[in-house]
């Protein structure tokens, strides 16, 4: 029933945007959630973003999805089908439609002309009219409603029927009462929908564009990390983004980590604060369990003195940093890479530390298990940079894998049976020079092995001095320890241009599927630049030679500071003026048409042909 | 600071107990605390409770914060691992060490700078998470290292060495910790070592949180007229209200005790605790019964030392957590790994 449009209505199929604007604690999100799993299940890649408040009920939530059978991941910009089904945001979400594009809204009671656009497809359902006839408990009315406009909307773009019932079946396989329940609901809206309107030009096919992913948030992918890594000891305190790490953690422990008896493999601790978890994190540590604490930048800000005895005493520890938008409490809901300069170098004195940079949920479980034999082998605390973009979405991604012949890398633990045998032992002696000394646990042996551990300064024998030279030559040791570090963590990833060029970019974590996008498009506008992912701090040499091999070199961050810039710099002797930053932080996850045009805009003005002769 | 390198000799004929061991075998380093501080009282006491209670001594970890009590460990148990950590935060380093491995003995060190300023929420986390440790606060009411300052368990109206007086409130880390719910809660002073060598060794015998506040005074800046921590003014004003000697199930000892009123409270681990009561009302497995006592004293102006406090059917974190009998850090690959097979389920259901 479309109602004044001047611009001819947008037309696709399987490359679109649909944007839920909802009312936070109504409800919406199990909709919304169908909605995407229903055009996966048609073999259509989705990326899906959940924007929400930092509040449970009442505040304005949205749900974005970007339906791309080409298999574009990263965020567009630009909405295709508004569902504005909030009153306090509907002007902001109208005036976001493109141009063509489509607004979806309940018509129960009328709205002004004003209120409208006229370069826009206005379609109106009577969600509220529909449900009050059908339910009489306002729960009812309103939980419904929600399933009642995703129906009218498969009618409307082509969602198969028959898959959003098996969605349902298996979402409700345990209350079975349920699921019949919501499919009604389902078609509630689909019959009004189909009784009433057309098709629109944006349409959904079934495709084979999925393959075997999975679909999967990154914080329950790095909680699976760490259960398969080993970890035993979790201590964490509540923060978003971060908490759902923890509460998977749990859930997995309880399902892969129970006896017969009921007792647990693990031990999970919340504790009173993020100094307390990091100091069980460190005791545990020491004592020689793999252990880990979740949180974001505010916790790890509190964490600092303990990251520091970590680093000092040679004490593993894994940190899971969700990342959000700071400083302060800064826009805990939002999502940032804005902790790099933080976590690299925490602490008071000199330190410097090991960081893992997934850069989606199937290597949040990757890195989420490998954290944890560096931590142990280099004997230090190890981050895993997730952000809110990676950590509490859910991305479409390569299934988890792991390798039954993987072990438990413990790295230099001297056993009872080597000081049995008389193997010489001084606990921060570089015996194999390269800076990774070895150590015992507590309780090896009844006569030999012992030390005492401080964060003051002792010799190679682990015994009290405060000589200069005992201290300068651990220190040296830390950055020999730091070097083979840097040879041992993930290399980065290179993605070389069609043609040869002097023009390079550099990016990491949830920014990677824009960047992919973005460079696909600036190479069909002529634009070719060698692409760096770089996965791991401290840097390996071969992000320094990519860098020298190029002229210009973008790095692409979500912060405002140019941070990976600064470590680059300080890490490598870069000259800034050879890395030009590219930088979004306005809080929403970085989009691929902010890429091309500020990466685009610039090559053409600095140089119109990057490209040498081939 | 020094270093001294204590000598490693045994005189041959120097008695051992059940393990093998000398006394010798529980010292460390030589302190390098000031002459006469009671800390190193308290460390003899500790090595004393080791030695008699047949503990090998790699079977024990130390752990402390920061502080002159912090330094301690490094002066006993020299065969035992040991951990000096961050100021105020032994309690969650002591828990994560204790997650990791339930077979050890954890004895935490600490002052009353570390546990009632800095570190009082882990001081009070800790003991309300249950967590198995023998908890001892060297508490002497002023910042050693730092020349001197009040803590947080001075006592109001008491004065620094300057002539200063305290007006703020004192803590009692002891009402606290029975407020907490430590089953296991005693006070004892550094110079009365027939009391606090029992009170450290049913500490260490006790299965969930025990803590002894154990006054110590500082000879450099808190032993003068006017302190209410000095070891004068301890000595008149400490009320007993018990006294107790600890006997381990395996360990058949005739008592020697002179006669009165004794009460056997039989612990977790089946060391039994005898304690002879001096104060015939009082009945030290009463919880709400000792912080009334306590409170009473105190308002009398009385310390009142002794064991306070225990729940001889004590659980501590591991039983509420349900961990696993085999020690967390024993754990291979095998028994926390979950395998491919698993991990395809898992993917199964995320498509």
């Amino acid at each position: 029933m479309p109602e004044h449009v001047t611009t001819a209505p947008l037309a696709a199929v399987n490359d679109f945007v649909v944007k839920f604007a909802n009312v936070n604690g109504s409800g919406s999100a199990s909709a919304n959630g169908l909605f995407a799993k229903a055009i996966i299940r048609m073999g259509v890649p989705v990326s899906a973003r959940n924007i929400f408040p930092s509040n449970i009920q009442g505040l304005p939530t949205w749900y974005e999805v970007r339906v791309t059978e080409a298999g574009h991941l990263g965020r567009r910009g630009g909405v295709d089908i508004s569902v504005a089904l909030n009153p306090q945001t509907w002007d902001d979400d109208v005036a976001e439609i493109v141009p063509g594009g489509y607004l979806f809204y309940d018509n129960t009671r009328p709205m002004p002309a004003s209120k409208f656009r006229d370069d826009i497809t206005v379609i109106g359902v009577p969600l509220t009219t529909i449900c009050n006839e059908a339910y009489k408990l306002p729960r009812e009315r309103q939980l419904f409603k929600n399933i009642a406009y995703v129906g009218a909307l498969s009618w409307l773009i082509g969602i198969d029927t028959e898959v959003v019932e098996k969605v349902l079946a298996e979402e409700f396989a345990s209350k079975a009462k349920l699921i019949g329940a919501n499919i009604q609901a389902f078609n509630l809206g689909r019959t009004w929908a189909k009784e009433n309107l057309k098709p629109i030009g944006l349409q959904l096919r079934h495709a084979d564009a999925v393959g075997d992913r999975i679909f999967v948030e990154g914080n329950n992918a790095a909680a699976l990390g760490a259960v398969y890594g080993g970890a035993t000891v979790c201590a964490w305190y509540p923060i978003t983004p971060s908490t759902s790490l923890a509460e998977g953690f749990m859930e997995h422990c309880e399902a892969l980590r129970t006896n017969e008896d009921g007792s647990k493999r693990y031990a999970i601790v919340q504790a009173e604060d993020e100094i307390a978890s990091i100091g069980i994190v460190v005791g545990a540590g020491w004592n020689g369990a793999r252990a880990f604490t979740c949180t974001s930048g505010p916790g790890i800000s509190l964490m600092n003195e303990f990251i520091g005895l970590s680093y000092f005493a040679e004490i593993p520890a894994v940190i899971f940093d969700v990342q959000r938008g700071g400083p302060s409490t800064g826009m805990p809901t939002r999502t940032q890479q804005s902790d790099l300069l933080l976590a690299a170098y925490a602490s008071h004195g000199d330190t410097k530390h090991i960081m893992l940079l997934p850069a989606d949920p199937s290597e949040c479980f990757e890195m989420g298990a490998v954290a944890f034999d560096l931590a142990d082998r280099f004997q230090t605390t190890v981050f895993v940079m997730l952000d809110l973009d990676i950590g509490m979405q859910e991305w479409l991604v390569e299934p988890f894998k792991w390798d039954d012949a993987r072990e438990i890398d413990r790295g230099k633990v001297i056993t009872f049976e080597d000081l049995e045998a008389g193997k010489e032992f001084g606990r921060y002696m570089d015996v194999d020079h390269d800076g990774v000394p070895y150590r015992t646990y507590p309780g090896t042996h009844p006569t030999r092995g012992a030390f005492f551990t401080r964060g003051t300064s002792r010799n190679r024998a682990a015994g009290y001095s405060e000589k200069g030279v005992d201290y300068q030559y651990n220190m040296e040791r830390l950055l020999a320890k730091f070097a083979t570090a840097a040879r041992t963590v993930p290399a980065p990833v290179v993605r070389q241009a069609k043609r040869k060029t002097k023009s390079a970019v550099i990016y990491f974590g949830s920014t990677t599927p824009a960047m992919h996008e973005a460079l696909e498009a600036l190479e069909t506008q002529g634009h070719h630049l060698d692409a760096m992912r770089v996965r791991a701090f401290p840097f390996p040499q071969e992000v320094f030679d990519f860098i020298h091999a190029h002229d210009e070199v973008f790095l692409v961050e979500q912060n405002r500071d140019a941070q990976l810039r600064t470590l680059v710099v300080t890490e490598g002797g870069i000259d800034p003026a050879q890395l030009t930053p590219v930088l979004h932080y306005d809080g929403a996850p970085i989009t691929a048409r902010f890429l091309i045009d500020a990466i685009g805009k610039r090559m053409s003005a600095s140089n119109p042909i990057r490209e040498m002769a081939e | 600071m020094t270093y001294i390198l204590k000598p490693k000799m045994h005189h041959p004929d120097l008695p051992k107990n059940a393990r093998g061991f000398t006394r010798r075998d529980y010292e460390g380093r030589v302190s390098t605390l000031c002459a006469g501080c009671g800390h190193d009282s308290i460390s003899a006491a500790i090595v004393q409770s080791c030695f008699e209670l047949d503990i090998e001594p790699h079977r024990l970890a130390k752990m402390s914060g920061i502080g002159c009590s912090s330094k301690t460990p490094d002066y006993f148990l020299g065969q035992s691992h040991g951990f000096n950590s961050v100021h105020g935060r032994m309690p969650s380093v002591l828990t994560g060490a204790n997650l990791a491995n339930r077979d050890l003995i954890y004895l935490g060190v600490s002052g009353d700078g570390d546990s009632a300023s800095i570190g009082l929420g882990q001081f009070a986390h800790s003991i309300r998470r249950g967590v198995n440790m023998c908890y001892i606060v060297e508490n002497n009411g002023v910042y050693g290292l730092t020349k001197g300052q009040f803590s947080a368990t001075s006592d109001k109206g008491s004065k620094s060495k300057k002539g200063v007086e305290n007006t703020e409130s004192g803590i009692d880390l002891v009402a606290l910790a029975l407020q907490l719910g430590a089953t296991y809660v005693g006070r004892s002073f550094s110079g009365d070592k027939d009391q606090l060598v029992p009170l450290i060794k049913g500490a260490l015998s006790h299965h969930g949180p025990a803590v002894l506040d154990v006054i110590s005074p500082c000879v450099a800046f808190n032993n003068h007229a006017g302190s209410t921590k000095s070891f004068d003014y301890v000595r008149e004003h400490n009320e007993a209200v018990n006294r107790l000697d600890v006997i381990l199930g395996r360990t058949p000892i005739t008592a020697d005790y002179a006669p009165g009123t004794v009460t056997e409270v039989t612990q977790h681990d089946g060391s039994t605790l005898r304690l002879r009561k001096l104060e015939e009302s009082y009945d030290a497995t009463n919880r709400i019964g000792a912080m009334n006592y306590l409170q009473e004293r105190h308002a009398a102006g009385e310390v009142v030392t002794g064991l306070l406090f225990v729940d001889p059917d004590a659980t501590d974190l591991h039983d509420r957590l349900g961990t696993t009998d085999v020690a967390l850090n024993k754990l291979g690959t095998k028994e926390l790994s979950p395998g491919a097979a698993a991990l395809a389920k898992i993917n199964d259901a995320l498509r």
